[in-house]
Order: structure tokens, then C-alpha cells, then sequence
């Protein structure tokens, strides 16, 4: 191979709707290893909800619709059983000189990031966040080259700034966090991968026993909601439901926009299992995904227009009511799936 | 979600730097990739994250302005922090940190402290003293 320039690994980058699927997806593709943003997500059993009103992220509930930050990378090479490595370095100098040490061998590198000091980020977007992944890839002239999913192109940022936000501080400070894959075998089971997957969404949906969780969840969430408007006050219901639209739809998390990830990973998953039935049941999460819009198109005209809607916050949450109840019929039917038949 | 009602809202808040990726179903019923300048729930969600932001920065600039904080509690709000979150970028514990909100006590830090405000809110020493941002977003 040809002498690299410093160190530069030749790497594709492919963007992503969600930056943990992105991130795998092309640290895998690196390694021979072609599989879709969708079929990552699905084996990865990225689909989560959970409504926490204990925790407090700006004063505002925690909504949260994936699991924790690095679970989709850890289910989907445990489960293609790919040897993998993740660090984290109480000193920030050791984790520069780690993924220093990486790139000089070579090796594409995922890193946990906070995205308040990431500058090639568009302001607006730059909110104490700290569950966002990045790959470097490269380093160039002192600045490394970072291939970041949500960004169409890849983008650069300078020692002393990605040191930054790799100890951003706040929520689950990612703490120079990295991972990497250290072997990968060429052939994997995929059919195994895609039930296991699917298997464990459901449960994750269905069976945890707490109001919080899963389709339960978002019962949960709409029985609460019908109170604020008197419990808070039309001012800070109007913020928690705006806390809503943004859990639902920015960057790192997407209540519509993950339904329909979901989708294309079961049309997929079709495909690959020659199940016909699956693309039926990816017909039915399509429509619980544009319900989800329904949802959050309606409740952007309640909080934006507070005095005089004629729609309430009872309105936006029946149809959360019937998105739980549309997702239990899919989760219950897909948690059927088998290898056999 | 069908590939022609893939949102177009630009509302600017992605400043031409990324567009979002989604997954939308084609003619024949496949899903494909389409990208989005923005959705007008979403435009609407963040200008009403960042209202807020702006009232509470420009309420506390006044503050300092008449004397009651310090410009600490000011570059604070500003980086939408709040004295906990500060307190562990300075690593400092959250009590000195409230103290250093007292224009009192904030004249008389030492140049160490200082830089590592001015560090934390990305501005210099100079501009963290002299508070010379009147007026400005």
C-alpha cells in the first residue's frame, strides 16, 4: 500500500440519521463488513422508550428513545461476534495519546463527545449533550480528521477542541471514552443476528416491568400529560411538551424518525430472512412512525399557539395512547420470530 | 412517511451545515434515504429552547449590569450552564463557585481562577472583567 500521509486511514465516510448507527455501520464497513444505517439499528435493538420525570435535564423530564450510549455498537458485535475494544482514561493527555497510538497503527477510532464545544456543529444545535459519536480517522497537520454521521462531509477539529469534548463534563460525561474493533471475521450469522435483535426490542418494549419503560412508557408519558396544563400552568407545560418535540426529533434521538429506521430494517430483514410477514409488520411501524409526526406536528401548534388552540394537550396524548397501542400489536407479533418455520 | 412529504422546513438553524438524513418509502414501497432541511415542529421546539435561553441570559445581564452578580453568573447562562455544571469544568466545588457569582468576591479572584473562567465560557480574561459585551446576543 501506498505510504499514508501522516496519518491518514483510508476511510469511507457515509452519513446517518442516528450518529450510533452511523458510527457503527462505517467502523464495520471499514473492516469488510457491508450492512445498512437500518440493519445496524435493528440488530443493535436501537428502538427504546423511556420517560423518566425524576430525572432532569434542564429543569425539563428526561425522554429518552434509545438505550444508553454504546449499547447499539456493543449488541452488534457481540452479536456478529466481533472482537472489539472500549477505553475510557481518567487523564485526558492518555486518552489523546491512545487514539494517537490508534491512528498510528491504522486503526479507524469511535469516541464518546460532548456537542456544546464540537465547532463544526451548528450553533443552535449546541446543547450540553454528551451521548454523541464520532469516528477519527485521520490527522492531518495537527488537526484530526472526524467522521461524524450526522455531517454530510467529513470535518476537522484541533487538539486542544476534540480533547474538549471528549471530557465534556454535565450528564453522563463520556470521560475520553473509545472504542475500536480489534479483530473481525468475515463471515458472521446474520439471520441469527437479525431474530436475536428483533427478540430483544420486543422485550425491551414489552416486558420490563416498570411504568417507564417501553410501550408502557408512552402510556405512561400520555397519562402525565393530560395533567400539565393544570399541574404546571400553561407557561411550563408548554416547555415540557416543547421538551417533547425535541427529545422526539434532535439530533441523537427521534421518536418518528426511529420508527421508520425500524421500518427499513424490517423490510430488510424480509428480504434477508425471506419472511414475507415482516414486510407487512414494517407497513404497520411506518404508520405508528407517522402517527408519531402526527403527534408532534400537533403538538407544535398547541405549545407554539398556547392561548387559542382548539387542540389540547388531552388531544396529544390520545394519540400517544394509540401509538402504544399500535406498537404493542407490532412488538407482540415480531416477538414470534424464529429461525425456523 | 412517503418520500415527496419528506419535510423541507429550512429555518436557517442548521446554518447550511448538515441537512438530516431520514428513511421514507419510495413509489414502489421501498424504503430509501432522503435528506431535510428541517421540519417546522422541530424549527419551532428549538427557537422555544433557545427563548428561554436568550430571556434568561439578557434577564441576568441586566443584573450584572446594576450590580447585584457578577459577570461569572452572566457567561453562565450564556453557555446554558448552570453552577453545578460549571462547578466541574472548573473543578472547583459548587459553594466557591456560588460565591464567585458576588461582584465582591469576583473583583478580587486571582489571574489562575479568572483563566479558568475565561477558558470555560472560550473568551479572554479581559472580556470576562471588563464585561464589555453590552447589548450583545
Amino acid at each position: 500500500m501506498v505510504k499514508q500521509q501522516e496519518n491518514n486511514i483510508p476511510f469511507v465516510h457515509r452519513p446517518a440519521a442516528h450518529c450510533e448507527n452511523g458510527v457503527t455501520s462505517n467502523l464495520l464497513n471499514f473492516y469488510g463488513i457491508d450492512l445498512s444505517e437500518p440493519m445496524i439499528f435493528g440488530i443493535g435493538s436501537g428502538l427504546f422508550f423511556s420517560y423518566m420525570p425524576f430525572i432532569k435535564l434542564n429543569y425539563l423530564p428526561v425522554i429518552s428513545f434509545r438505550p444508553l450510549p454504546g449499547w447499539i455498537f456493543k449488541r452488534v458485535t457481540k452479536s456478529l461476534k466481533i472482537e472489539i475494544s472500549r477505553k475510557k482514561f481518567v487523564n485526558p493527555k492518555n486518552a489523546m495519546d491512545a487514539l494517537d497510538e490508534n491512528l498510528k497503527r491504522g486503526i479507524p477510532t469511535g469516541c464518546l463527545v460532548g456537542v456544546f464545544h464540537l465547532t463544526y456543529f451548528p450553533k443552535p444545535y449546541r446543547f450540553h449533550f454528551n451521548a454523541h459519536n464520532i469516528i477519527v480517522f485521520g490527522r492531518e497537520n495537527g488537526d484530526y480528521t472526524i467522521s461524524d454521521p450526522i455531517m454530510e462531509n467529513p470535518e476537522k477539529l484541533s487538539y486542544h477542541d476534540l480533547k474538549r469534548v471528549r471530557y465534556a463534563k454535565g450528564t453522563y460525561p463520556p470521560i475520553g471514552r473509545m472504542y475500536y474493533v480489534k479483530k473481525a471475521s468475515p463471515t458472521y450469522d446474520l439471520d441469527r443476528a437479525i431474530v436475536k435483535g428483533i427478540k430483544k426490542t420486543c422485550q425491551d418494549m414489552l416486558n420490563i416491568p416498570l411504568p417507564m419503560f417501553g410501550v408502557k412508557g408512552i402510556r405512561y408519558l400520555a397519562k402525565r400529560m393530560r395533567k400539565w396544563p393544570a399541574r404546571l400552568g400553561p407557561k411550563k407545560a408548554s416547555l415540557y411538551l416543547g421538551q417533547v418535540i425535541r427529545m422526539l426529533e434532535e439530533i441523537g434521538t427521534g421518536g418518528a424518525g426511529f420508527r421508520f429506521i425500524y421500518a427499513a430494517f424490517l423490510q430488510e430483514a424480509a428480504g434477508v430472512l425471506g419472511k414475507e410477514w415482516l414486510n407487512e409488520v414494517s407497513k404497520e411501524m411506518t404508520e405508528a412512525g407517522d402517527r408519531w409526526r402526527q403527534f408532534a406536528i400537533m403538538s407544535g401548534r398547541i405549545f407554539k399557539n398556547r392561548a387559542n388552540s382548539k387542540e389540547t394537550y388531552e388531544d396529544a396524548a390520545d394519540i400517544l395512547v394509540d401509538i402504544a397501542n399500535r406498537e404493542e400489536r407490532i412488538y407482540k407479533r415480531l416477538r414470534t420470530i424464529s429461525l425456523e418455520e | 412517511m412517503r418520500k415527496k412529504e419528506v419535510p423541507q422546513d429550512d429555518a436557517g438553524l442548521m446554518e447550511g451545515k448538515m441537512r438530516d438524513l431520514c428513511y421514507a418509502v419510495d413509489e414502489n414501497g421501498k424504503y430509501v434515504q432522503v435528506f431535510s432541511t428541517g421540519w417546522e415542529p422541530k424549527n419551532e421546539a428549538m427557537k422555544q429552547a433557545w427563548n428561554e435561553i436568550r430571556e434568561k441570559v439578557e434577564h441576568t445581564r441586566q443584573k450584572v449590569l446594576e450590580g447585584k452578580v457578577s459577570p461569572v453568573a452572566y457567561y453562565m447562562e450564556k453557555n446554558i450552564m448552570n453552577i453545578s455544571l460549571l462547578a466541574q469544568y472548573l473543578e472547583l466545588p459548587k459553594r466557591k463557585v456560588k460565591k464567585h457569582l458576588k461582584p465582591g468576591v469576583f473583583r478580587k479572584l486571582d489571574k489562575k481562577i479568572l483563566e479558568k473562567y475565561a477558558e470555560t465560557f472560550t473568551i479572554t480574561v479581559d472580556e470576562l472583567c471588563t464585561f464589555n459585551e453590552p447589548g450583545k446576543k
